[in-house]
């Protein structure tokens, strides 16, 4: 019961997002097939144009059998006599109908092409946006590659089951009718002659479809497996060569290159005999409505023109009615693409407490008690409770697995804290009491490995102000020493992080982050490890630069470099999620814990190693 | 080989002569496949239509009816069985040229020098494997049987009309000149636009790609709606070309089809009189002057397959065409073999004495001389490290003795021998060789223990996994020695990764060993595993370390200090600290890291 239920629920969701997605797009593709059936109606016009012509115009039929508007149609051209003489006039009433069946064609395909394309613009759009904000345990949870598998080839799938299937089948199924509607005109008994084949040639392309995908399934897989041998043999090639290993990576790449092939040419002989099949069926209808036309018109039944009409129609139908299966059978593949996409669209957002307001950053920090652990995790920080008053520069040591980089997540909200597990306040205010966007804008985060978007440098340091001139954007990669490194690059600041050949150290993308940073002129500033790939003088050198700059801000110094924290107005020392020790430089040096051996390592490092 | 981007060459003829000797074995199978295809073609149809109104319904009998069934339905399969052969020919040979090429490609790669894989990103070369080929084998199958297809539909039209009605048919055919005008334009136009579209696609692409993996970047400098901007900024370019490539189709297409009814008026109009005596003869017509268009369009875009697939053939035959820049004399390999047919009977025991002998060199593309005269000799049994900052190039050593690159000027000596005395293939499969990130090849863990030396035996490789202490890791494995380690060895941690490569090098017992240290972090028990496993691997052999870690540098019997590409200090332990110099600062700075490290656990 539950079970049916939800599945209706699931499905009404599915239904939602789908209307959801197509708002904005619905009209063109209400255009786009109205559009079809004006060109499919020209498109079987023009055979009734010769019909009349062969039969009533250059043949002698009386124009007493034509339904009364034709007839009139044809005396206001000046009958049948005066349109013999001056055939032209037959021949631009084609023209005619041809210009109306072209534009409904190029109507049909840029409003079909505007339609796809607006939708996958509002399903791109809104799945970036919606991923954006997905909060960051979401992250941590879902591989990268399937995220982005789910937004580029699944949106494709979809794509194209809009903009080719699905309109297609609308348009063959148009065409279907009109021509059906046409041909009864003419002889109904001629006409489910024709017909009588059509659902065998569906049915047998839909089946063959159907199981072809199976084996092109097949090759696609072996072609995967195919090209991600020749990838491991270009990325492995220092240990294929080290190994002297050439003759087996060559013998194992053709055999399954063999194998690959094999596949294909069994693949090719299957669709070999269903295109010739198929085209004998075709071949036998079309012969069916010759030798049957025929007959009816040597027995009267049929006027020679509308015999040539009903040729020019059975012709026109050939292709679309192969095509139907096909289009069927792949249509299938866009439900999978739909709950694939929805897994995403389903996730919960990250969102303010309501009255979440901008509040003063400037304030004091406070950890109140604060204790933490991932979802499903064992708890990683255990009541924690310190202050970092405002203007001031707390220093944090820990090891790897102490929790001090969770701490600072925490601080930025990436993580919520869970109620009764501690609270932490800036300036008084309680962290999910103030704005996100606002809290995360004023907390500046340097990380060990900072990302880069690929952009120019100069767009990614001034990315969360983009106004800023040419010369305020150096002066932040100055105060980073980072300038004369951009100057040297052929390109400059225009140097596109990413592209081909430029590659940047460790330490010019830690200065580079630095630099982003500081363009953001926050007033709390967190740098987690974040000078471990810049050498000491240049360490020095931007600490220098920062003090000059930032005597007001709040500072976190997180490293495990004693010359680094020393500065620090106080340092706390993490131990397994808990504060180990607390105070500043010359009160731990000598309190004998963990910081004062490893300032006793690191100052008497030198000597004992000489010894 | 310049760094560069080299502008695409135009080739004679497109480039399809420097294919042929890849395609010439397929010399018949693209004959009878272009005969096949003349013979499938449904030209003669309308032909049929034509006795069949003339003859039953203008001369009102139906004497010879059952004949003309027996006779069109015989005509209908009888294209079905030549359409048949053509169509799996042409499959064929599209997946054996693909097959060949591809093949080539491949083996080619695997002589080529480390300066191409330095030079040509992985997935430059990939695609040169993969799509490359792919394109030429649908070039010679399938735009080839386009050609012929509807280049037989086109020819076989235009006579057929000239026959009946010379007149009607030269007015009909005054379509096909502004056919091809038009479409020489459109396509030009057409291939540029989709370029655009395919372009913005992959950014579209990249955008996701950044979204998803900056994630936690984008959150924390809280971009998210400037990120928005510039990426509904893509999409509506995106959409906006999308929507003017779709113009241009429909422009085109409907030009085409316009054209078709064009024709059709003309043959109404001219023809009409036909119509009056021969009913049959006007509805060929019709038929050929509807059915001439679509032909036109096929082979343009043949032709211009042709035109784009230049590209490719130029960059494949780029590929094959590289020599590498390490490569065994012909004498070299009449006595020892080559990669692929080694003739291990004359190849001699190495002892494992190497010796660098007035040795100068500078990467092929590089400017710098990184080593200038200079002389090392490592005797057998000796341990040498070589310690600096990261991207100092400290690889550059291990490179030229394992005659990766060779030297500039100068010789390097194995066992008192220039190396290039010996083929590749013997050095190779005397050196054992562990990598700082330790590649593993998707399969099992058997598969990879044994990638060095396919003969091991059970207990040997037993023995080998005790050494490194890696039988535990082999334990905890679902299947043990036959659980998939996944692509790339992904299913397993890097230090697990570490141990199984230890052993794999391990298992051919090596005597000279270039050993790279790992800097990524792997858990404190793992990292004594491997530290125990490094000593006990490199007892009795030629080692060259590449080191990270003080006991290493602190046992061995000389250390090469290297800063920015060159050597600059080299000595013992104690000689470098005495020497007070950059040794002792590196020294330093580790030193202290691994005590903190200790400290804080």
């Amino acid at each position: 019961m539950k079970q049916a239920e939800n599945e209706k629920v699931n499905r009404r969701r599915k239904a939602a997002l789908i209307r959801d997605f197509l708002r904005g797009s619905k009209r063109y593709f209400a255009v786009a097939i109205l559009s079809a059936s004006v060109a499919s109606l020209a498109e079987l016009v023009n055979p009734q144009i010769i019909r009349v012509a062969l039969d009533h115009v250059i043949g002698s039929r009386p124009t007493d059998a034509l339904a009364a508007p034709v007839r009139a149609l044809l005396e206001r051209a000046g009958g049948a006599a005066y349109l013999r003489a001056h055939l032209y006039v037959m021949a631009l009433a084609i023209v005619v109908v041809a210009a109306f069946g072209v534009l409904g064609q190029y109507l049909f395909r840029v409003c079909n092409t505007k339609g796809a394309e607006s939708l996958v613009k509002t399903m791109r759009d809104r799945l970036y946006a919606h991923i954006a904000r997905l909060p960051f345990g979401w992250h941590m949870k879902n591989h990268t590659g399937d995220v982005i598998q789910r937004c580029t080839s699944d949106i494709d799938t979809l794509k194209r089951f809009v903009s080719e299937q699905l309109t297609s089948v609308f348009r063959i199924v148009i065409l279907l009718i009109l021509s059906l509607v046409f041909m009864l005109s003419m002889d109904p008994l001629l006409t489910l002659i024709a017909f009588i084949p059509m659902p065998l040639i569906i049915a047998y392309s839909l089946r063959f479809h159907r199981r072809i995908g199976e084996g092109f399934l097949d090759c696609d897989e072996n072609e995967g497996k195919l090209s991600a041998m020749a990838q491991e043999n270009l990325t492995g090639v220092r240990v294929v060569r080290a190994f002297g290993r050439e003759r087996y990576e060559k013998d194992r790449f053709e055999a399954h290159n063999e194998y690959y092939t094999g596949l294909w040419v069994k693949l090719s002989r299957v669709m070999s005999t269903y295109w010739s099949s198929a085209d004998v069926f075709s071949g036998t209808q079309v012969l069916l409505v010759l030798v049957f036309g025929a007959v009816f018109c040597l027995r009267g039944r049929l006027q020679p023109g509308e015999y040539v009409a009903f040729l020019s129609y059975n012709q026109m139908l050939v292709w679309p009615i192969r095509m139907l299966g096909r289009m069927i059978s792949e249509m299938s593949k866009a439900g999978v693409s739909i709950d694939r996409i929805q897994y995403i669209m389903d996730a919960e957002e990250e969102r303010d407490k309501p009255g979440a307001a901008d509040a003063d950053m400037s304030g004091d920090i406070r950890f109140e008690h604060v204790s933490f652990g991932y979802e499903g995790c064992p708890e990683l920080l255990h009541d924690i409770d310190f202050t970092i008053p405002a203007g001031t520069t707390l220093g944090i040591l820990g090891g790897t697995g102490s929790g001090k980089t969770t701490l600072m997540a925490l601080l930025d909200k990436l993580y919520l804290l869970e109620a009764g597990k501690g609270r932490i306040t800036i300036g008084g205010t309680a962290l999910e009491d103030i704005r996100t966007e606002h809290l995360r804008r004023n907390i500046g985060i340097v990380l060990q490995e900072p990302y880069l978007f690929s952009r120019t440098l100069e767009e990614n340091i001034a990315i969360t102000r983009p106004e800023l001139t040419r010369e305020e954007v150096r002066e932040a990669a100055r105060a980073a020493c980072l300038d004369e490194t951009i100057e040297s690059f052929a390109k400059g600041y225009e140097t596109f992080v990413g592209e081909r050949g430029v590659t940047l150290s460790g330490g010019q993308k830690q200065r580079a982050a630095i630099a982003r940073m500081l363009t953001q002129d926050a007033p709390i500033m967190i740098f987690d490890d974040s000078l471990s790939a810049v050498d000491t003088e240049t360490d020095a050198r931007i600490r220098a630069e920062l003090q000059k700059r930032f005597g007001r801000a709040t500072i976190i110094l997180i490293s495990h470099r004693i010359t680094t924290l020393s500065r620090a107005d106080r340092i706390l020392v993490l131990d397994r999620g808990r504060i180990a020790e607390q105070g500043t430089h010359d009160e731990l040096k000598a309190g004998g814990g963990i910081y004062q051996k490893i300032y006793e390592i690191q100052s008497g490092a030198g000597e004992e190693a000489a010894v | 080989m310049s760094k560069t981007p080299q502008k695409d060459r135009s080739l004679p003829f497109f480039g399809v002569p420097k294919l042929f000797p890849y395609v010439k074995q397929y010399k018949k199978q693209l004959l009878s496949m272009v005969v096949l295809g003349l013979l499938g073609s449904d030209v003669l149809l309308p032909l049929f239509q034509r006795y069949a109104i003339n003859h039953y319904v203008g001369e009102k009998t139906l004497d010879t009816l059952p004949l003309f069934i027996l006779l069109y339905f015989g005509c209908v399969v009888f294209m079905a069985v030549m359409n048949y052969f053509a169509t799996f020919k042409a499959c064929c040979v599209e997946v054996w040229i693909d097959r060949d090429l591809r093949n080539l490609a491949f083996d080619h790669l695997q002589t080529l020098s480390f300066s191409y894989f330095n030079q040509n990103s992985v997935g430059y070369i990939h695609s040169r494997v993969m799509s490359d080929t792919q394109r030429i084998g649908v070039l010679f199958s399938w735009s080839l049987m386009d050609c012929v297809w509807h280049g037989t539909y086109l020819i076989g039209a235009v006579v057929i009309m000239l026959i009946v009605n010379a007149r009607l048919a030269l007015l009909v055919m005054l379509v096909l000149p502004l056919i091809v005008l038009l479409y020489s334009i459109f396509q030009t136009k057409l291939v540029r636009v989709n370029r655009r579209v395919r372009e913005i696609n992959s950014k579209i692409t990249g955008n996701f790609n950044e979204g998803i993996t900056g994630a936690r970047t984008i959150k924390t400098l809280a971009i998210e709606d400037k990120m928005d901007r510039d990426f509904v900024a893509d999409t509506a370019e995106m959409r906006r070309t999308s929507v003017r490539a779709a113009r241009l189709r429909g422009l085109f297409a409907v030009t085409m089809s316009f054209a078709s009814s064009l024709a059709l008026a003309i043959v109404l109009w001219k023809g009409g009189a036909i119509a009056e005596s021969e009913i049959g003869t006007f509805t060929m017509f019709m038929s050929y002057a509807q059915g001439m268009m679509e032909p036109v369009r096929w082979i343009i875009d043949a032709i211009s397959d042709l035109i784009t697939t230049q590209v490719n053939i130029e960059r494949l035959t780029r590929l094959l065409e590289t020599e590498s820049d390490v490569t065994d004399t012909p004498e070299v390999i009449e006595r020892y073999g080559d990669s692929f047919k080694p003739k291990r009977e004359n190849w001699e025991e190495l002892h494992g004495d190497v010796e660098f002998d007035d040795v100068s060199f500078r990467y092929p593309d590089g400017e710098e001389t990184v080593l200038e005269h200079f002389d090392l000799k490592i005797p057998f049994g000796s341990n040498i490290a070589i310690v600096g900052e990261t991207g100092a190039g400290k690889s550059t050593l291990v490179n030229l003795i394992c005659r990766f690159y060779e030297p500039t000027e100068g010789r390097v000596l194995i066992d008192g021998r220039d190396a290039r005395e010996r083929s590749q293939l013997w050095l190779h499969s005397n050196i054992g060789y562990v990598l700082q990130t330790p590649h593993l090849f998707s399969g099992t863990v058997r598969e990879n223990l044994l990638y060095g030396n396919p003969d091991a035996t059970q207990e040997q490789i037993d023995r080998a996994l005790e050494l490194v202490s890696a039988t535990e890791v082999v334990a905890r494995l679902e299947k043990g020695l036959d659980s998939d380690v996944g692509e790339g060895g992904d299913l397993l941690s890097t230090g697990e990764k570490q141990l199984l490569s230890f052993a794999r090098a391990i298992l051919t017992d090596p005597k000279i060993l270039v050993l790279d240290e790992a800097t990524s972090s792997v858990d404190t028990m793992t990292e004594q595993k491997i530290q125990s496993a490094i000593e006990t691997v490199i007892r009795g052999r030629t080692s060259i370390v590449i080191a990270h870690r003080l006991s290493t540098v602190q046992n061995a019997d000389r250390i090469l200090v290297v800063k920015s590409g060159r050597i600059v200090e080299q000595g013992t332990h104690r000689e470098l600290l005495a020497l007070n110099g950059y040794y002792k600062e590196l020294y330093t700075r580790q030193y202290e890291d691994e005590a903190t490290a200790s400290v804080l656990g």
